[in-house]
């Protein structure tokens, strides 16, 4: 199956990966044999059968809504690339 | 000491035999002596690992040790480690510092265990080869006296490495598509994936959530016994863990194989299989047929879709999973972003290695509007046929058998040019991530002098009877016990 | 040409859980910046969520006020986009099976009838931190205290046809959640926020229009103004002949401006899938039954109870009904006395009047409910006078004294009610007026006369130091000066 340009394009967006036009005839060549592969998956007959998300038939476990957590912040923020007065900085927003 | 398998070293520590600080400074000597060659370690932790040490040994002097206190051991760099660098094997990574702890690793921490360091891996988790970690490629012990460096697998294959080449008589792992097994498999060590939901996820980074699963490698089956001990359990930080109780793995290692029923699946005895292979896992099949089990052929239908189906549903949640790599909160950020788009496209794509973005890319294909219904749902229907495959066969046998990969360890840069050739690498593991069951690889003979494993399946939660099956096995041979060149 | 308007509402209510939705952390409002915000919420490697009972709870209690099914076994999916306040680069929410089904909510209308408004589902979901674009030299800061919240979001059908129907079934919608006691109903702290969907047709059409979305209305009042502009704004482009573009705008309430967001060339595909991290979500009947037994009174049975309890009419009812916090002051200040519709004509008049003036919520009152029911006793039993009242309330809102006899009689506002004295004060001033009495009795027009009145209330006031009971003293001056 081939996947084009346009389709790698489209999803290195919605990705949030940058790639130059080397990089996109590379992934044009090797993301349609990954999707040559899975096309395989057209063969099977899954007609009335129900998709499987786990792979046990468990159901969620809820939690007793109490505070278990205190402030961290210093701890976090020691590891972040970078903050002021408490906050995480991204490149101004413009809403 | 460094031949010792972990439960030989609890008790040379517990009879006085050797302290934790010498039995960790001999380890660590020989990790900084023989580890240039292998690259089996990313991080090693000289001075925690002696002070931990230091601990044990007062810990063994108040009475209080455990099965582990002072067994030096490896964590796949997978498992945030508290205070220690947890990289997964990538740049976007390489400077991620955790102020907590997995899960798993607070487990042995708890028990009074040494880690060493931590080991290579694939990158994310992504790849059969350990060759595509930021911080270079893992070689394969095993292989080396040719003159060729051959790989140990992946994405495990530091753990897998290090535990072959006698730098730690164990290391955790983990497996999302066969990255226990199959490494275990090329280092002729024994390794085993538990069933899904047996081990905490919780601090063990995610690459595909319904599939990962954390594990043991060891060089025999007690030890990953006593490694799954130290593992399994309930975890409430963990909504897809278990609850249910652990039993001590080791009590049934013993057990007579009288009456065991193996089958093995034709599909996984094809012509994919080199004539050596087939026969080594062949003779392996027969020494438990000496030991009392009964042999017959199953058929695992639909295992042929199993790459298929994992290659749609892995990469769609790896998509997801690893959006949070964006230079915001940790981990690599590019240098001077000019907006937003900018910092997020130039950081991932810098901080990111080929096969990951890969995987992000066709992940984020499988679930975009107009594909979702073919790929990602159609994938999920195919698991559940997968699934009822092996359901039926487990009505008719007890065990599973077959190869664990198709051919033995292969030359670094020989399957990286075209990811899928890569992918068929796990053609005998991936079905059961898929499905979620449990499996091992233990080794079973040699083909050209490199290691043959053989993989073990089992039902769910019979990890008892899958090392009880490894362990008596491994009293009649003595592959695990065979120590690379 | 003539158009329908075609308005459908999606609502963002945040739930008064102490923790949030898939952590630990708390949810308390006010704190520092991103010290309420643990290793899930910052998404951290290896992080896992696990969902909390309260928000199930909650968001089954909010079902049954709204009439809905609830949904026996829901899932959480996974919402792909990138924005620095979502640190994990998806939103978790629920989009296949969400907790609450279809339901409903009826309304009433000025014109006395009453709408029903169909809710198409509701359905749980973590709410993102905060993005503040002040100066950082150029950069936004991210504070994530939020990120993890839960939220109910409820979607309606396009039931409704105007501005007043989306105000009236907002402001419904606001008493149930503050009844309930799921969601503090604070919109100016964010606790809701509104989003309006509207489009127009031509009259009669069966085809829907192009809508657009307006986001983030945190008042009814914006609300009803950003309607109003939309309808405007899409009724220029369509008489002009052109079309409407499907977009997502935003309305500056204080400019009475919108824009349209910045989208990007390719319309966000968030790519949902089920959240393998979470399993699906068994709701059984204990679980209901609990929730239903929890319920407390709903705005319209306690509409219908002020009717029978306090003989409210039903407008009275209905507005003082309606807000939790509201019904609960009335109720106290109507307990002290006799007279609930005085209480409530306070209530709604000064009481309201004065919160309003100072942007005060009922929850900020310096006034109590008791507080104001003693006034409205001491009223109804004469012995203030409606200008004295207004004393003591300006000196109780004050926080002068928190005892309404203290203040009337530190104040000397205790009105002389006594018929006998007051006849006596009324025949020795008028005594002293004989022409304007004569003024008046000479007048015909009855309205004149009643002005006329007015002239003697000076003398009166002065002669009994204030402490006159006006409306005794008119009602004896009438009698006494006849004509």
């Amino acid at each position: 199956m081939t996947i084009s340009r346009h389709d790698i394009e489209k999803v290195a967006v919605l990705a949030r990966i940058r790639v130059d036009d080397e990089q996109v005839s590379a992934l044009e060549k090797d993301l349609g044999n990954i999707l040559d592969l899975v096309d395989q998956l057209g063969a099977a007959d899954t007609d009335s059968v129900e998709p499987m998300a786990h792979p046990l038939d468990a159901v969620q476990r809820l939690r007793a809504d109490e505070v278990t957590e205190t402030d961290q912040r210093e701890q976090f923020q020691a590891i972040a690339p970078a903050t002021e007065n408490g906050l995480y900085l991204v490149p101004r927003v413009i809403e | 000491m460094h031949n010792k398998s972990v439960a030989e070293l609890s008790r040379a520590l517990d009879t006085g035999q050797i302290s934790s600080v010498e039995l960790t400074r001999q380890f660590l000597d020989r990790i900084r002596q023989e580890d240039t060659r292998y690259n089996s370690f990313i991080t090693v932790t000289e001075d925690q690992a002696l002070a931990d040490a230091r601990s044990a040994d007062e810990q063994r002097a108040a009475g209080n040790a455990t099965p582990w206190t002072g067994v030096p051991f490896a964590h796949k760099d997978i498992f945030c480690t508290s205070g220690v660098a947890t990289t997964c094997g990538s740049k976007m990574l390489a400077n991620f510092v955790p102020p907590y702890d997995a899960t798993v690793t607070a487990n042995f921490r708890q028990a009074g265990a040494v880690c060493l360091g931590k080991t290579n891996m694939d990158e994310f988790a992504m790849g059969s080869s350990t060759e595509s970690s930021y911080f270079g490629a893992t070689t394969n012990p095993w292989g080396l006296s040719k003159g060729e460096k051959r790989v140990p697998g992946g994405s495990s294959g530091g753990s897998a490495a290090a535990v072959a080449a006698r730098l730690v008589p164990a290391a955790t792992a983990t497996d999302t598509g066969g990255s226990i097994r199959q490494p275990a498999a090329l280092c002729g060590i024994t390794g085993l994936k538990p069933t899904y939901g047996r081990v905490s996820r919780y601090g063990m980074i995610a690459f595909a959530s319904s599939l990962d699963q954390g594990g043991t490698m060891a060089r025999t089956a007690e030890d990953n016994a006593l490694m799954l001990n130290m593992m399994a359990g309930f975890d409430p930080r963990d909504s897809t863990s278990i609850d249910r109780k652990v039993p001590d793995y080791t009590a049934t290692l013993h057990e007579p194989l009288k009456g065991l029923k193996i089958g093995l699946p034709k599909e996984y005895f094809s012509d994919q299989l080199s004539p050596a292979m087939e026969q080594q896992v062949r003779d392996a099949v027969k020494e438990y047929e000496k030991l009392g089990a009964t042999v017959k052929e199953v058929s695992l239908p639909h295992a042929k879709l199993a790459i298929a189906a994992y290659y749609v549903i892995a990469p769609a949640e790896a998509s997801a999973n690893l959006s949070r790599f964006d230079g915001v909160r940790y981990g690599y950020r590019c240098e001077d972003p000019k907006d937003l788009m900018d910092l997020y496209t130039r950081t991932r794509a810098e901080g990111f290695g080929d096969e990951v973005k890969r995987r992000i890319l066709v992940g984020t294909y499988a679930l975009s509007a107009g594909y979702f219904d073919a790929y990602y749902l159609k994938a999920q229907k195919v698991r559940r046929l997968i699934q009822q495959d092996f359901i039926n066969a487990f009505r008719e046998v007890d065990v599973l058998m077959s190869p664990t990969t198709p051919s033995p360890a292969f030359v670094q840069g020989e399957k990286t040019s075209d990811p899928v050739t890569m992918y068929l690498e796990d053609v005998f593991t991936i079905a059961i991530n898929l499905a979620g069951i449990p499996a091992m690889s233990v080794p079973a003979g040699f083909v050209d002098g490199l290691p043959v494993g053989l993989q073990i399946i089992g039902d769910y939660f019979s990890e008892a009877r899958l090392l009880n099956a490894a362990h008596q096995f491994q009293q009649v041979t003595d592959w695990h016990q065979r120590e690379p060149q | 040409m003539q158009w329908d308007i075609v308005i459908g509402l999606e609502i963002h209510v945040q739930l008064a859980t102490r923790t949030k939705i898939f952590s630990g952390s708390s949810t308390a409002y006010g704190a520092e910046p991103n010290t309420q915000a643990n290793a899930v919420d910052l998404a951290m490697p290896g992080t896992l969520p696990v969902p909390n009972e309260q928000a199930f709870r909650y968001a089954v209690m909010f079902g049954l006020a709204v009439n809905a099914e609830i949904e026996r076994r829901s899932m959480f999916e996974r919402k792909n986009y990138f924005y620095p306040d979502l640190p994990k680069g998806y939103q978790t929410t629920q989009l296949e099976r969400p907790i609450v089904g279809p339901g409903y909510v009826d309304i009433d209308l000025a014109n006395g009838e009453t709408k029903r408004v169909r809710i198409h589902h509701a359905h749980l979901e973590e709410d993102a931190g905060k993005s503040l674009h002040e100066d950082f030299h150029g950069m936004t800061g991210v504070d994530l205290n939020r990120a993890g919240t839960p939220l109910i979001e409820v979607v309606t059908e396009p039931d409704m046809t105007n501005a007043e129907q989306a105000v009236a079934f907002a402001k419904k919608l606001h008493g149930i959640v503050t009844s309930l006691g799921i969601c503090d109903g604070d919109m100016s702290q964010g606790s809701m926020r509104f989003d309006v969907n509207i489009s127009l047709k031509p009259k009669g059409s069966e085809t829907l229009g192009t809508r657009t979305e307006t986001k983030n209305l945190n008042s009814f009042r914006f609300m009803e103004q950003a309607i109003a502009h939309e309808v405007e704004r899409q009724m220029e482009i369509l008489e002009d002949g052109g079309t409407i573009v499907q977009e997502t705008r935003l309305y500056n309430g204080d400019r009475d401006e919108s824009r349209s967001m910045r989208t990007k060339e390719e319309a966000n595909d968030y790519r949902y899938f089920p959240c393998p991290d979470l399993l699906p979500v068994v709701i059984d009947d204990s679980f209901i039954d609990e929730a239903r037994n929890s319920l407390p009174e709903l705005p319209d049975a306690r509409k219908a109870r002020f009717m029978d309890q306090y003989g409210l009419n039903d407008y009275d009812a209905d507005l003082l009904a309606g807000d939790s916090k509201l019904a609960a002051f009335f109720e106290a200040a109507a307990e002290r006395g006799k007279d609930a519709k005085l209480a409530s004509n306070w209530v709604q008049g000064e009481f309201s009047a004065r919160l309003n003036a100072e942007e005060r919520s009922v929850a900020d009152s310096p006034v109590s409910g008791t507080q104001l029911g003693d006034l409205v006793v001491r009223i109804a039993d004469n012995t203030i006078s409606s200008a004295g009242a207004k004393k003591v309330f300006e000196a109780l809102w004050s926080g002068e004294n928190d005892s309404v006899d203290a203040i009337i009689d530190s104040q000397g506002l205790k009105q002389v009610s006594d018929t006998g004295a007051l006849e006596s004060m009324v025949d020795e001033v008028l005594a002293t007026m004989p022409d304007q009495v004569a003024q008046y009795q000479q007048e015909s027009d009855p309205k004149k006369q009643k002005k006329m009145l007015g002239g003697f209330m000076g003398p009166l006031m002065k002669a009994s130091k204030g402490q006159g009971n006006p409306k005794l003293f008119n009602e004896i001056l009438v009698k006494k000066l006849g004509g």
